[in-house]
């Protein structure tokens, strides 16, 4: 038996936050029942440590069982759950509702940029779609090497920033560029383009470089740093896309 | 209704599922079926790493490997699955390295190698450094790297689909099947989440890889989505569950939220303390102390809580204190886990020590296989065209309690031995005619879920569920506390029957496919309680207040539960007269327990003592 379950005190401890109320609002679409999109807002009982994702869950639970979102791991690692919070996109499950000032309606809508599918939930095809493009798996030529191919800690560390990605999202549709020109490539395919780029046991480093020279390639990006504002990962977004700039300069193809 | 003829069909896209895709559709035309997108399976929280021999950082071997894994799972391994384990893992982890996962690396550019929970050098002498990592996010570079394999060689996906029948070309439910008789998986049948269309596969083999079951637990490290599918699929149409009743606490869950710390932590120098600030583990693990395995650890933990000396303000989880360490290696070797504990609980790892508590985290049973990964219908025979590899199944290389990092290990050594095994055998045999109405029970569930009018919300009986489970059925078991659950259970079972959905529409309803998956944790619970009420010992994950001791002469087999009509007998294959023997009478149906022998080779079963 656990013995956590025994607890019940009442007086919180210290550092500890108190149960308080938190009104989402919350971008509701469902085509079965109308063409128009529309705002509904649910309050509910919070915990301290709650985050929008169980705030989603305890509307969805108790009382709008049609609230429709995705998630699987809850806990920022799954990349599942990226939706827009009071106008950011951050991961539901990542984000405490504490940190995101509770004592005003919190708006919650879709990511954007992506055909939305019913409420929370958008068609990522197109998404993965662009990711597919710039070949994201290791390149190489001649025979395999019957043990591992070797890598120094320098080396490795190059492209470490860019293996955390968790495809959720988040960057590419934060970014302005890609709400109005959906062809752009977005700043998660540049990023998984940059793994490989700068992996030195890749050999196609060239074609990538060459499709991201593209016209909706990586010269349309704008540097705002929406991106690496949004990516839950903290991974230097703009960075990796500067270097993938450079990369096209210096190394001639 | 839509159809479709693949020669392979897989039924999950985690590790062990793409694995075997990029097996087998090298070699036949094969279908990965998902009820997620790419990518988002639980593979990818998996952190610590995964064990080869390679001895790239100090004298190791794959025997040694084997030896840790048996004694690990407290001798209920099978040992000729855990030497292929052992020795296929330094290829399997190759594999990887080629296909581009980036692993850690040593000075000299080698995969680099760290500590992990019940590892040694020669046979318990001390902690071995046998973990391949990347940081402390080795599954999901597994995954990514899998998947961008699937990308590379073209594998066909069916996205957000969910898996709801299995089609056999007998009713294992109810007949008779004579010993040696051929039994066909013939298909599946899934459900389009995006339009809630049925689609019927056909298929020459179907490979599940569908994962594990935690949310039967309420404090687990299991992502919302791991509702037992296949396990229970496979149960419903009389195919046995085997060793259900070992389910793994992993120690260090963070406190309150069950949130997994990677036992890389302590593999990395973290020590586990009580409210005292005492390093406990020397006294229930004197040798490897806080790199005991995870059952010897989560024990261990729960007895310091119960004994009061748990920390903080209600005394009831213990410290994981990493603040001896350089904030620079912390940042190196253990980024994520850090960010767990700043982002949900504020603690600074740096300079405070961390709340802990153990976490339902993976279940040591499930579909029986061989070691080809081919499905078992009893102890002996095969359902032909029908495998399992990862979570779902019970091979069995993890007994009664899993070491770290033999996990990730099994997605790849049996994930491409079942695709192997499940492309070569499409290659020889022919397509099995389909019933008549293949979709007629899933159309009849879904139907009936979502036409009921008010009744039951799934949320309350899933919560029920999950806290009669937490509270009965966790690290600490008595002969009570199983037969609360069971009843528990028994109840639920009733009032998911009379449960109801709010969405009654077509698109893209997750209401409708929660109350689905509630139906399977049922059963999953359900049978998992039944195997432990049985089990009057304690070994590995299994441990009965009531039995303390491991019990060798009744308990060193494998329990095998069938799932069948009142009607049918009540003696299963391994029927042990007062030991295997239980019958467990339900609504409609009986739980039947027999036995399978556990396989023994090199080891003789010993004390366990670290």
């Amino acid at each position: 038996m656990t013995a956590t379950l025994e607890a019940a005190t009442p007086t919180p401890a210290a550092g500890e936050i108190p149960s308080f109320t938190v009104t989402l609002r919350i971008r509701r679409f469902n085509p079965e029942v109308s063409e128009e999109a529309t705002w509904e807002d649910f309050t509910v009982e919070a915990h301290g440590t709650d985050r929008i994702l169980d705030a989603l869950h305890k509307i969805k639970w108790d009382e709008d069982g049609s609230l429709t979102f995705r998630r699987s791991c809850a806990h920022g690692v799954c990349g599942s759950d990226a939706m827009r919070i009071n106008g950011r996109n951050r991961l539901a499950c990542k984000t405490l509702l504490k940190d995101v000032n509770p004592d005003k309606p919190i708006t919650v809508e879709p990511i954007k940029g992506l055909p939305v599918v019913k409420d929370l939930v958008v068609d990522m095809e197109p998404f993965f779609a662009s990711y597919r493009e710039i070949m994201p798996f290791l390149i190489t030529s001649g025979n395999e090497p019957s043990k591992e191919r070797y890598q120094s800690p320098e080396d490795r560390a190059k492209f470490d920033d860019t293996t955390k990605c968790i495809l959720c999202a988040a960057c590419t549709s934060s970014c302005p560029v890609f709400w109005t020109d959906g062809q752009y490539f977005g700043p998660a395919a540049i990023v998984n383009a940059h793994r490989f780029i700068f992996d030195s046991r890749d050999e196609g480093g060239t074609q990538r470089l060459e499709i991201l020279n593209d016209k909706e390639g990586v010269w349309r990006c704008r540097t705002t740093f929406n991106c690496t504002e949004a990516c839950p990962r903290g991974i230097e977004v703009t960075k990796a896309i500067q270097e993938v700039k450079r990369a096209m300069i210096t190394r001639a193809f | 209704m839509q159809t479709h003829q693949y020669d392979v069909v897989i039924v999950g896209a985690g590790g062990a599922g793409m694995r075997a895709a990029l097996e087998s559709s090298k070699e036949a035309r094969t279908a990965v079926i998902s009820k997620l997108y790419p990518t988002r399976s639980h593979t990818g929280a998996a952190q610590g790493g995964m064990a080869a021999a390679l001895a790239n950082v100090e004298d190791d071997n794959w025997e040694w490997h084997t030896f840790d894994t048996v004694k690990g799972g407290d001798y209920l391994v099978d040992q000729d699955a855990a030497e292929i384990l052992a020795k296929e893992a330094i290829e399997s982890v190759l594999d990887l390295e080629r296909m581009g996962l980036p692993f850690n690396r040593t000075p000299e550019g080698k995969i680099d190698q760290r500590r992990f929970g019940g590892h040694t050098r020669d046979h318990g002498q001390s902690a071995v450094r046998r973990a391949c990592y990347a940081a402390d996010r080795t599954g999901h570079m597994i995954l990514q790297t899998l998947y961008q394999n699937c990308v590379k060689q073209d594998v066909e996906f069916f996205n957000e689909f969910y898996v709801l029948d299995l089609i056999t070309d007998h009713d294992l439910t109810t007949e008779e099947i004579a010993d040696g008789e051929e039994v066909n998986a013939t298909g599946v049948v899934a459900y389009d989440l995006a339009t809630g269309e049925i689609h019927v596969f056909q298929a020459k083999a179907i490979i599940f890889a569908t994962g594990g079951a935690g949310k039967i637990f309420k404090t687990t490290s299991n992502a919302h989505t791991l509702t037992g599918d296949g396990m229970a699929l496979a149960y419903r149409r009389g195919l046995p569950l085997e060793d259900m009743e070992f389910f793994q606490f992993h120690p260090t869950g963070l406190a309150g939220l069950g949130i997994l710390l990677s036992e890389a932590a302590r593999g990395e120098g973290g020590i586990l303390r009580n409210s005292e600030g005492e390093r406990f583990m020397e006294r229930y693990a004197p040798t490897i102390k806080d790199l005991a395995p995870r059952d010897i650890v989560a024990r261990s933990m729960a007895n310091e809580v119960r004994e009061g000396r748990g920390a903080g303000p209600n005394k009831d989880y213990v410290l994981l204190d990493l603040t001896h360490l350089e904030p620079a290696h912390i940042d190196a070797k253990l980024p994520d886990i850090t960010e767990f504990a700043r982002t949900y609980l504020g603690i600074e790892p740096y300079t405070e020590p961390v709340p802990v508590y153990p976490t339902a985290h993976y279940a040591m049973g499930g579909v029986p296989t061989n070691i080809q990964g081919e499905v078992l219908r009893d102890g002996v025979n095969v359902v032909k065209g029908l495998y399992a590899a990862g979570e779902v199944a019970c091979v069995s290389v993890h007994g009664s309690n899993r070491l770290g990092t033999n996990s990730l290990l099994d997605i790849n050594v049996f994930g491409k031995r079942s695709g192997r095994a499940a492309a070569a055998y499409a290659k020889t045999a022919e397509f099995h005619d389909l019933p008549a109405d293949p979709t007629v029970r899933v159309v009849e569930q879904l139907d009936e879920m979502r036409n009921r009018p008010d009744g039951e919300r799934v949320a309350d009986i899933r919560k029920a569920l999950q806290d009669t489970m937490d509270l009965n059925a966790q690290v600490f078991r008595t002969g009570d506390s199983l037969n609360q659950a069971l009843a528990d259970i028994r109840e639920l079972q009733k009032r998911y029957r009379n449960a109801s959905v709010q969405d009654k529409g077509k698109l893209f309803n997750t209401d409708l496919l929660e109350a689905i998956e509630l139906g399977f944790l049922l059963d999953i619970a359900e049978v998992t309680v039944v195997a432990a009420i049985n089990r009057k010992e304690s070994r590995g994950g299994h441990y009965r207040e009531d039995f303390p001791h491991r019990d060798d002469a009744n308990y060193m087999l494998h329990t095998m539960a069938y799932r069948r009509p009142t009607a049918a007998s009540d003696q299963a294959e391994g029927h042990v007269e007062g030991y295997f023997d239980h019958v467990e009478e339900f609504d409609g149906y009986k739980v039947v327990l027999g036995s399978k022998p556990v396989v023994q080779t090199r080891y003789e079963p010993m004390e366990r003592k670290y």
